[in-house]
């Protein structure tokens, strides 16, 4: 399936001002790689989309702004010229056309020869398991079903670059899981540069082989999923990807000393004040009594593979702790906490 | 027991009311086909008087059936696009645009005509021509076509279409060739069915623009009950009638609402 000639894309200096004043972008500098899938991620109203659209070619920049699709500037060429394949939240899906016409649209388009874009069009329905649906108007499919078709229409015309913006937000959750999957493989499969445009952490974390999180029309961090998650560089995209607990004190002789207790952690830079850290990297010992850092449970939930726990430090927020101990837990109890050293962060 | 006389009384009402509202028509085409209408039934069946009618009146009928063709062309080539772009840009002003173009509903044909004679009645050429007729005609109906086709493209997403189109390849005209038009076509049905009934039954304003060779259908029709024969003027009555029940059943199967159906998600693997 690797018929596709995947490019690379660059942003330089890209701002986006709306006529009304507001500040959708701030000058950005972004560059992707051919064959890259790169997501994009913040909460609504980061920038997220309008940098999606510039980049499609639905919105220009800024005066002074540039995209570049290998290294040729395309900032003042219209989307319908840009061959690149887009994927709505709302599908766009044409209702008066059936399955087979819309896919084939672009092809139409773009002039070739009837008996080809039949063949093409067969392809794409193969690939996306809807072959049975080729003749339905679009007002018979159920969402999963418009998604594929909406897929398979992007991808039909070969595109240079594939544009997602929140494609699974209007499904519900088990069906995001699935077509999550299935638009993994499939990118995969076509090696082609693709930018996925989410809200969702878990989503981003999935299909990325970088993500961008962006956070009041600034991009906050930018790298693989793994640094996002345990480097993150700001507090913000320490919070918003993955659950963070914090931990406020101060170190004396390489012992942080919080509400908690004494936490023994040699590599302490003298001047921390909050640490922080995932659920995953602190558990709870065995015997409350011998552990220098204790909390009392504020609320358990068993969730069958683990149990998550609320434990109380005389912290703002109550420490999330993922216990995989095989007990139960009640509340009001007192228990022994130790936290792995490698998985502190101070931001 | 209870129920059944309910219902009955129910029906009866029913009957009653359609029988308020379906006598005079009859009576009127009866009238328009009976040898002597004073008389009664009793003095036979003709088509006399639709013959006097078709004789007489003939270049009304065309003339109204030109007139409200010329101006489905008008509302239609002015109408789709207004819609489009009002569809296309929310803001105040637009929608400003859009109780404008209501006006010329809201404010009585007569006034409507007055302004126009007012305004335009110094050129005799013009003020002569059918074409006034249909300046006016135009005026009244553009509002029904635009507000058809805009319901219509407001309830599409119109703008999220035309970037899949255009992320496609299409451009401008395609997009409006292959997805704009094809998707109000209900819309552009119903507001043409709207404008020709409208044109074709329009008197109000018609009766101040009209000359003596500019007669349309219902002028005609005033003209012919307040001058000639009751007979007559009930046959044309029943012209009238032919003529314009079609569009009328037509307006009322495409008006029909489309229903979205729910299509539940069976291919959950």
């Amino acid at each position: 399936m690797s018929d596709i000639n995947p490019m690379s894309i660059a942003l330089k200096n890209c701002a986006k001002t709306f006529a009304d004043g507001t500040r959708a972008l701030e000058p950005l500098d972004l560059s992707i790689n051919a064959g890259e899938t790169v997501v994009f991620l913040g909460p609504s109203g980061c920038g997220k989309t309008t940098t999606l659209r510039i980049i499609a070619g639905l919105e220009e920049p800024d005066a002074g702004g540039q995209v570049l699709f290998d290294g040729q500037d395309v900032t003042q060429i219209p989307i319908e010229q840009r061959n690149v394949g887009m994927v709505f939240q709302s599908y766009a899906l044409f209702p008066n056309m059936t399955v087979a016409e819309n896919i084939g649209y672009g092809l139409k388009i773009r002039k070739i020869p009837s008996a080809q874009i039949k063949t093409r069009v067969g392809e794409m329905l193969g690939m996306m398991q809807i072959e049975k649906l080729a003749n339905r108007k679009i007002d018979q499919l159920s969402g999963g079903q418009r998604q594929r078709v909406a897929l398979a229409r992007a991808i039909a015309v070969r595109p240079r670059a594939l544009l997602l913006d929140e494609p699974l937000t209007a499904l519900d959750a088990k069906l995001r899981d699935t077509l999550r999957l299935e638009i993994d493989t499939l990118l995969r499969s076509l090696q082609i540069t693709a930018i996925y445009v989410t809200h969702d952490q878990a989503e981003a974390m999935a299909l990325g082989d970088r993500i961008v999180v962006m956070e009041h029309g600034r991009v906050a961090q930018i790298g693989k999923p793994r640094d996002i998650y345990q480097k993150p560089s700001t507090r913000f995209v320490a919070d918003f990807i993955g659950t963070m607990n914090r931990l406020n004190g101060a170190v004396r002789n390489g012992v942080f000393t919080c509400r908690a207790g004494d936490l023994h952690w040699a590599d302490a830079p003298a001047d921390a004040s909050e640490i922080l850290f995932r659920p995953e990297d602190i558990r709870v010992t065995d015997s409350a009594e011998a552990s220098a850092l204790r909390g009392t449970i504020a609320a358990a939930f068993f969730l069958g593979d683990r149990t998550r726990l609320f434990v109380e430090v005389g912290e703002k927020q109550p420490l999330v702790v993922e216990s995989t101990v095989r007990r139960d837990f009640s509340h009001g109890e007192q228990v022994g906490l130790s936290i792995d050293p490698r998985g502190i962060m101070i931001l | 027991m209870h129920k059944k006389l309910l219902f009955n009384l129910q029906l009866g009402f029913t009957l009653l009311v359609c029988a308020f509202l379906i006598v005079p028509v009859v009576l009127s085409i009866m009238a328009g086909l009976t040898v002597n209408y004073i008389v009664g039934i009793e003095s036979g069946l003709t088509l006399r008087w639709v013959m006097e009618v078709w004789n007489g009146y003939r270049g009304t009928i065309f003339l109204s059936i030109g007139i409200s063709l010329a101006c489905l062309v008008c509302t239609l080539v002015l109408g789709i696009p207004t819609a489009y772009v009002l569809a296309r840009r929310q803001s105040a002003l637009s929608r400003a645009i859009e109780e404008l173009l209501v006006m010329p509903v809201a404010v009585p044909g007569l006034a409507t005509a007055l302004a126009l004679i007012v305004t335009y009645g110094g050129l005799s050429g013009f003020r002569t021509s059918w074409l006034f007729i249909l300046v006016g005609h135009v005026l009244f109906t553009l509002p029904f076509m635009v507000r058809s086709v805009l319901a219509v493209l407001m309830a599409i997403d119109l703008n999220t279409l035309e970037e899949g189109a255009a992320s496609l390849g299409a451009s401008w005209w395609r997009r409006f060739r292959d997805i704009v038009l094809p998707n109000c076509r209900a819309g552009i049905l119903a507001g043409s069915l709207m404008v020709v009934t409208l044109s074709m039954g329009e008197f109000n304003m018609t009766w101040l623009l009209h000359t003596p060779f500019t007669k349309t259908l219902p002028v005609g029709l005033a003209d012919a009950y307040a001058s000639l024969r009751l007979e007559i003027g009930s046959a044309y009555t029943l012209v009238f009638f032919l003529m314009i029940m079609p569009l009328l059943l037509a307006l009322q199967a495409f008006a029909q609402p489309r229903i979205n159906k729910f299509v539940p998600e069976d291919d959950a693997q």
